[in-house]
């Protein structure tokens, strides 16, 4: 629901960058970074919840690391927006995003034990899919300061490896 | 010339334990080396990349990585020879100890993957 949700916001931004770089309908910077912002805040809490239920190692180092390295971009994310004097706008693709992740959260919640882990591991996998298309396919192409543009390209390649990482951990679980 | 000895070979003697001391230091020294010049190889951690990616070194050799990102990586030698975390703006770092070419990666971004062939 999540993927076919960002999806679409991904394609429908799409739509609207490309060719017409002035279409007022275009994600601005302030959009952007509270986007990219909020997917970051999303893997921490579910991290925090993996690290309240999960008693496997494998799955409490992959959490360990989310909220390190997410905390890590994020606070580079808001030292930028600082230095920039731009503030955050909240708008419909963080409040989707933030929607759909609490949603998940709950399904979690009601998960013990391994299926707990294959769930949270799966949805990290599914999770990080989405945020990575997003990122290459409309937020890195539809920013406009070269600083943003920058710290984008580099969570893109950071969040990579978390998939990567996470296709790693959920072959273990199997 | 008699009287020169003693002052000589008081100076000798000084002159002597100087060079012993050193002697023994280069000695050590070559001896921790495997009696050839060890050196320090610099990869850096930069971007979700090992800059450079494939390095040559010889056994005796240092590897050091220098984590230039704002996370931490890790090598990870996949033989399980070593394990390195490098947190940001630090760096880690291994002596090489035999031969053959090491593949490794990071364990937390395992798109980040290097090598490094170690000669004799």
């Amino acid at each position: 629901m999540l993927t076919r949700l960002v999806a679409a916001a991904a394609v429908m931004c799409l739509c609207t960058s490309g060719v017409l770089a002035q279409n007022a309908k275009k994600l601005t910077d302030p959009q952007i970074a509270h986007i990219a912002y909020t997917a970051g805040q999303i893997d921490i809490a579910a991290a925090q919840q993996a690290l309240n239920k999960s008693k496997n190692k494998d799955v409490r180092a992959f959490a360990d690391d989310m909220v390190r390295d997410h905390k890590a971009v994020n606070d580079k994310a808001l030292a930028l927006v600082k230095k920039l004097n731009v503030t955050p706008e909240d708008n419909d693709t963080s409040k989707a995003l933030s929607k759909q992740a609490a949603d998940k959260r709950g399904e979690l919640s009601k998960l013990n034990g391994a299926a707990f882990d294959k769930a949270y591991i799966s949805n990290e996998v599914a999770y990080h899919k989405t945020v990575n298309d997003a990122l290459q396919n409309t937020l890195i192409p539809s920013a406009s300061n070269a600083e943003l543009k920058d710290l984008l390209t580099t969570g893109l390649k950071i969040f990579q490896g978390h998939q990567q990482h996470a296709e790693q951990v959920a072959a273990q679980l199997k | 010339m008699p009287n020169r000895l003693p002052h000589n070979s008081n100076n000798g003697s000084r002159i002597g334990r100087f060079l012993d001391v050193w002697g023994l230091v280069a000695l050590v020294l070559m001896l921790a080396n495997g009696g050839a010049s060890a050196e320090v190889i610099q990869i850096q951690m930069k971007q979700v990349a090992y800059a450079p990616a494939q390095v040559t070194a010889h056994i005796g050799d240092t590897i050091e990585w220098a984590n230039d990102d704002i996370v931490a990586h890790t090598a990870t030698a996949r033989n399980g020879a070593w394990d390195v975390m490098v947190m940001p703006n630090n760096k880690g770092s291994v002596v090489l100890k035999s031969a053959g070419t090491i593949d490794y990666y990071c364990r937390l971004h395992p798109n980040m993957v290097g090598s490094i062939a170690v000669s004799q």
